[in-house]
């Protein structure tokens, strides 16, 4: 990049690559709608969605009940995964934090595995939560995210340094990432199965009456962190001298940590682990907006993960077929390479945390 | 006297892990800073400067006493408050990402902005202020990630002074920069300090710009006491000169700098006119040896720096023999023949 392209201070060019990033993530949104085992043409999309009768009395029904709270869902798992990503990113200036840096997926994981695979056939809950999105998964995701998270919570308050966070974040994974492998090593090849698709993540288990808790929760993390774009700027020179311009960096910091507990968590719970979209999401919008401003990253984070998360959940599908991919899969195998590419093409990590 | 703008009581500073074990690095400190005047606090390394300047920027809590800015404890006042007082400028290598040193400054003014971080017209007008000040107008616009270390060095000073702080706490400001960006970083601290009212405080290595550029210096030794004063004053009365001399190291109380010392290795005649014969006495100097002028004592060895049709020529006299030497590395080859036989082959 040369020297003289520095962003512009004020700059409406990037409040118009904003409008079109929110275009983007429109389009995409009926699109994805359109799109499935059975294809609904677009007109017929636009017109169920604005109160009209289709054509075909199944198609409102496939729409409203199934790809519609799929689509928001992904529209929301994507915006928060980014915006949470984006916030490690910053509190801990490290470019590779991401949702799950704190433990969090790791203690779903924990909480779904205990669940799945030590039941055991005898109190007949294992025919219950072989099924998918099933809320006794959900129960189980939530409390492990909030064990995790409590934990990280109560121990943060206490630290000085955040890169001590981090440690304790990862030995946590390590920890729990042990328990799961004892408990797959005394479990039956069908609970590994059930246990493993949880792993793979996905939207679609998401029902409208859970996506009313869902949407709700995310919102307000969402609004959380545009709250907190202020101090997330002045911590972009480290906490010394964010503490310096008067921010208060262990109650940001608490904040900061809650706001991520619960968007990841939440979505983990309900969608699984995602991986992928947090760490990357982040590094794409630096790279479009070639700006550290939080002011522009969060919204752009936002709008950006919902895109992506809508494109990985229409690829999965495998449009035309019948067949299904693991979202995990798609995110990171599609995704991975062009986060490369850019970050390469740019050098904008270099830029953006320079060792 | 006015009132002071920062003012420490039987200050004790140093670190406490856990509640029962707590390492004093400096006690009793008792100091004032003035408005108007620049400070620079030298010491050894390890003496204990960072933990001075940390405490005094309100991030590391004494362990005793009190620091009073501007008649209100510093350790009670709030995050937003203790901004709008104190700026700092910190060691560590700021690394921002991708902002535009203009969004940097801007940062500086987050103690007065609303939720947002919105600018106000008179923001804005402060921003350009504080970049006028450390002559970084024109740097505006650039990414902070791609400017050179006195660049930096400006910016993070803008910054600072965008708090619109009566205090200004600088720690080794000039270090990684090269003498000329030194000097110049040094002549914006001493204008900040003169125009503006504000006390600057800066730790240093640099003792030559410390002498020649601070109002006052605060001598921390190794363990303390510290001690304060005109920088004059305290080469005269020897308290400079007693914290950083030490084995081999000599202070010049004449040329106001430090010298290199080492074991006399034996005595020369220097005569000659001009640059050439006053760094060929540097050159056997440094060698360790003693140089004789026109009218000192007499030795074995006699070197002459002549001109010959513009070229300096060095003739060495030893044991009644002269010879002549084209360069003054090979002079100084011939000195060390004459001394050390074996050892020149």
């Amino acid at each position: 990049m040369p020297i003289g392209s520095a962003p512009s201070y004020n700059g409406s060019r990037q409040i118009a690559t904003l409008g079109g990033l929110a275009l983007a993530l429109l389009a995409a949104f009926v699109f994805s709608l359109a799109l499935g085992s059975i294809h609904i043409p677009l007109s017929e999309i636009v017109t169920i969605l604005t109160g009209g009768e289709s054509a075909k009395a199944s198609w409102s029904h496939i729409v409203l009940t199934f790809r519609l709270p799929k689509a928001i869902t992904a529209v929301l798992a994507g915006a928060a995964l980014a915006v949470s990503g984006l916030q490690m990113q910053t509190l801990f200036r490290n470019p590779l934090a991401d949702p799950f840096i704190l433990g969090i997926s790791a203690g779903a994981s924990l909480g779904v595995a205990l669940v799945v695979l030590s039941t055991g056939a005898a109190t007949g809950f294992l025919s219950s939560v072989g099924l998918f999105g099933d809320l006794g998964l959900i129960m189980a995701a939530v409390s492990g995210a909030a064990a995790v998270t409590g934990l990280v919570m109560l121990i943060a308050q206490r630290m000085q340094q955040a890169m001590t966070l981090l440690l304790l974040g990862l030995m946590m994974a390590y920890a729990t990432g042990a328990v799961v492998s004892i408990l797959i090593y005394f479990s039956v090849p069908e609970q590994i199965q059930a246990y493993i698709a949880w792993t793979f993540g996905s939207f679609g288990g998401v029902t409208r009456r859970q996506l009313g808790i869902l949407a709700p929760v995310i919102g307000a993390g969402l609004l959380l962190a545009g709250l907190l774009t202020k101090p997330l700027n002045a911590l972009l020179m480290g906490e010394a001298y964010a503490q310096s311009m008067g921010v208060n960096v262990r109650q940001v910091r608490f904040w900061l940590i809650a706001g991520t507990s619960v968007l990841a968590g939440a979505v983990t719970a309900f969608c699984g682990p995602i991986a992928f979209l947090g760490v990357a999401v982040p590094h794409l919008c630096r790279s479009l907006f070639n700006t550290s401003d939080h002011r522009i990253l969060v919204p752009a984070s936002m709008l950006m993960g919902g895109l992506i998360a809508l494109l990985a959940d229409v690829i999965a599908a495998v449009p035309g077929s019948q067949a299904i991919l693991p979202l995990n899969a798609v995110t990171a195998l599609l995704g991975a390479p062009v986060v490369m590419w850019i970050i390469l093409r740019r050098d904008n990590v270099r830029a953006a945390f320079a060792t | 006297m006015s009132e002071p703008l920062l003012e420490t009581h039987d200050l004790a500073i140093g670190y406490q892990s856990r509640s029962t074990t707590r390492r004093v690095v400096v006690a009793s400190i008792n100091l004032r800073l003035e408005a108007g005047e620049l400070v620079c606090l030298l010491g050894p390394n390890g003496a204990g400067k960072s933990t001075l300047l940390r405490t005094l920027a309100g991030m590391q809590a004494p362990l005793q006493g009190q620091i009073q800015i501007m008649g209100t404890d510093l350790y009670r006042l709030s995050p937003i408050d203790r901004a709008r007082r104190l700026g700092v400028v910190l060691t560590d290598r700021a690394e921002v990402g991708a902002l535009s040193v203009r969004a940097l400054v801007a940062l500086g003014r987050y103690p007065y902005t609303d939720w947002a971080g919105r600018l106000t017209a008179a923001d804005e007008i402060c921003i350009d202020q504080a970049l006028a000040a450390v002559g970084a107008t024109a740097l505006a616009l650039r990414l902070f990630g791609q400017l050179s270390d006195g660049e930096r060095q400006k910016a993070l000073i803008a910054r600072a002074l965008a708090q619109e702080p009566n205090l200004l706490l600088l720690d080794e400001p000039t270090a990684f920069l090269d003498w000329p960006r030194r000097v110049e970083i040094m002549g914006i601290l001493r204008r900040l300090a003169r125009e503006s009212g504000r006390a600057v405080l800066l730790s240093t290595h640099d003792l030559d710009l410390a002498l020649r550029g601070a109002d006052r210096l605060w001598l921390l030794p190794p363990g303390g006491p510290i001690r304060a004063g005109m920088p004059e004053e305290l080469v005269l009365d020897g308290a400079f000169q007693a914290v950083f001399e030490s084995a081999g190291v000599e202070f010049d109380s004449h040329g106001g700098h430090f010298k290199v010392h080492n074991p006399a290795r034996g005595c020369v005649d220097l005569t000659g006119q001009g640059l050439p014969a006053l760094w060929t006495g540097r050159a056997l100097e440094r060698e360790g040896f003693i140089v004789n002028g026109p009218d000192g004592p007499r030795s074995a060895l006699h070197i002459e720096v002549h001109n010959q049709s513009g070229q300096p020529i060095w003739r060495l006299r030893h044991a009644e023999t002269w010879q002549d030497y084209p360069t003054l590395s090979q002079a100084m080859s011939g000195v060390k023949a004459c001394f050390f036989p074996a050892i020149a082959g």
